[in-house]
């Protein structure tokens, strides 16, 4: 074999990857400034918030995310969001606990088990429920869904009472307003999403998985518990952080079927007494002043900030996810 | 060492035909597979020869729209008759497919015992029937010291011998083999058909294969399935091994053998 000449450096052609024809060339501009334009849109939003937020975070303090006080009367007006933000985040995990088990057997009946027009209905269903408005949901919550589920809160109180989670402290308890209502609410709302997201990942389930598993013995359960749930569970996370996602931010709906309390309700589920910050916002929203505007705007801040690293936390684990299945 | 049974048994098909809704695809398929004995189902693609292996251990029963007519027995009894259960069939008529499936989210080690897991058996020493079934799909030297690596890392032969394992560890008496090697290169191929012939000494295996020369290597008898457009699949000539390659009777036999068509 002759020595291979290592030395002697060969040119490089341009290899031209630009547009073909004209229309390809207004084609290629055109998504490039729509895709550019949501990127510099969420920037210019996140932007705005900030320099309104400003003036009220900087007068504030750290105390403006943990403390127990709204109080805009007082000068300077003292401005905190502690119970909000914790009500905000057990009203979200109460509605990712109830709606996460829904989601997935939804999927999981559409995906494995109807005949094919029975699945597209189901989907269709589902996914309507997703396009309904928010004030809607919370209409339905206040007037029809809250009554109901004040029986179930009845319930819990007396049977599993001794449990603090279960616990009310007041004389005459109405069951409702509480974040217990709230977090079915918010699960109402998200199902739609996590069970959008779990059937896409579980039709993409390697049937020879499947096979193999029932060849082996595997029944519906034990096939579904052992293998298409632990190859489907990055997936199913990042749609759980799509549904948190809306969770945190919503606001309407809660407004119907929550007391917004100053007053931190750490783990009594079923008191009428919890808070939301984005219902917050939108509660004051009308009559405030120009300085709890201020305050109100870094609320907006604080619940924009979360809310885009949920979903930021959940692109990249469904991305990888399906990576994955590839 | 964990205590294999080591007797293998008799499974006969009985008047097979079968249907996906409306549509035929075998007809009246009837053929044994005594014990201790390898066979090998042949014929073009679409002939109805995967389908009727999946009769043979109720897999054929889990597509939606599945009809069956026939029955097939397992050491005398009919595994679709009601009083059985579609579980222990399956734990007794072991199967293979194609493409090599190990769990990807299990250890290697995981994958030999996930039977177990998937049927609700228990087994007394776990640790011993990972050795043992590795052992006896022939991959425990090369696997040994990295049972708990993801059984993903292996090579696809490395995979597929695992999945013999895998279904070597539920201790069946009959081994429904889907073209098992594919998927694998020669030297992975010809691992496997030495696995065979091991296996042959404690269970029977039912071997679809594409491949002639497989076929020849490894089996003691073949069936050789064909189908027509509009006509069901049946067996066109079932003998031993040696003659339905040698001395096929039908002329078709002769022509599939010889490379003519298909």
């Amino acid at each position: 074999m002759p020595n291979r000449q290592v030395d002697i450096q060969p040119e490089r052609r341009k290899l031209s990857v630009g547009p073909l024809s004209t229309g390809d060339k207004w084609f290629f501009r055109t998504t490039t400034i729509a895709s550019n334009f949501a990127f510099i849109l969420v920037a210019l939003i996140l932007v705005f918030l900030f320099a309104k937020a400003w003036p009220a975070i900087q007068q504030q303090g750290p105390a403006f995310i943990y403390g127990n006080t709204w109080d805009v009367e007082s000068d300077p007006p003292v401005m905190q969001l502690g119970p909000m933000i914790w009500g905000s985040l057990q009203v979200a995990f109460l509605g990712i606990l109830i709606a996460t088990p829904m989601a997935i057997s939804a999927a999981y009946a559409i995906v494995f088990m109807l005949p094919q027009r029975l699945a597209k209905i189901a989907t269709t269903l589902i996914d309507l429920l997703a396009a309904l408005p928010s004030v809607v949901i919370g209409l339905w919550g206040l007037l029809s869904f809250a009554p109901v589920a004040a029986n179930w809160a009845k319930l819990l109180n007396q049977t599993l009472g001794f449990i603090p989670l279960f616990q009310i402290t007041g004389d005459e308890p109405t069951y409702i307003d509480s974040p217990f209502i709230a977090g079915w609410i918010v699960a109402v709302m998200i199902v739609p999403i996590i069970t959008s997201v779990t059937r896409e990942i579980f039709s993409q389930t390697d049937s020879g998985l499947i096979n193999g598993a029932l060849a082996l013995g595997g029944s519906r359960f034990s096939v579904f518990s052992r293998v298409i749930l632990p190859t489907s569970a990055p997936g199913i996370v990042g749609g759980i952080l799509l549904g948190l996602g809306r969770a945190i931010g919503e606001t309407v709906a809660i407004l119907y079927v929550l007391q917004l309390t100053f007053d931190i309700n750490w783990y009594q589920i079923l008191e009428p007494h919890g808070g939301a910050v984005a219902s917050w916002i939108l509660s004051r929203f009308g009559e405030a002043t120009e300085k709890e505007f201020e305050g109100l705007m870094a609320a907006g801040l604080v619940i924009f900030i979360v809310t885009l690293i949920i979903n930021g936390l959940a692109n990249v684990i469904v991305s990888r996810a399906a990576g994955r299945n590839r | 060492m964990t205590k294999f049974q080591e007797t293998a048994s008799s499974l006969s098909a009985e008047n097979i035909s079968v249907w996906f809704g409306e549509r035929q695809v075998l007809q009246d398929v009837s053929l044994t597979f005594p014990a201790n004995k390898v066979t090998a189902l042949i014929g073009p693609s679409g002939c109805g020869k995967s389908t009727f292996l999946r009769t043979l251990n109720r897999m054929h029963e889990l597509i939606p729209s599945a009809g069956l007519a026939g029955s097939v027995l397992l050491d005398g009894q009919d595994i679709y008759d009601p009083k059985m259960n579609a579980v222990d069939v399956r734990i007794k008529i072991g199967m293979v497919f194609q493409k090599p499936n190990p769990f990807p989210t299990m250890s290697i080690r995981e994958n030999v015992i996930s039977g177990l897991k998937l049927s609700g058996r228990k087994n007394a020493n776990p640790d011993e029937l990972v050795e043992t079934s590795l052992r006896r799909a022939s991959i425990w030297n090369e696997v040994k010291d990295r049972l708990n690596d993801q059984a993903l890392s292996l090579s696809g032969g490395q995979q597929q011998r695992l999945c013999i394992a895998r279904s070597l560890a539920m201790d069946p008496r009959v081994l429904l083999m889907d073209e098992p090697c594919s998927a694998l290169d020669p030297g992975s191929t010809r691992r496997i058909e030495e696995t065979i012939q091991e296996l042959s000494e404690s269970m029977t295996i039912v071997i679809v294969t594409h491949n002639m020369q497989q076929a020849q290597r490894v089996s003691d008898q073949t069936a050789f399935f064909l189908a027509d457009d509009n006509v069901p699949g049946g067996v066109v000539e079932f003998g031993e091994t040696e003659q339905v390659f040698n001395q096929p009777i039908d002329s078709r036999t002769n022509d599939y053998v010889n490379g003519h068509f298909g």
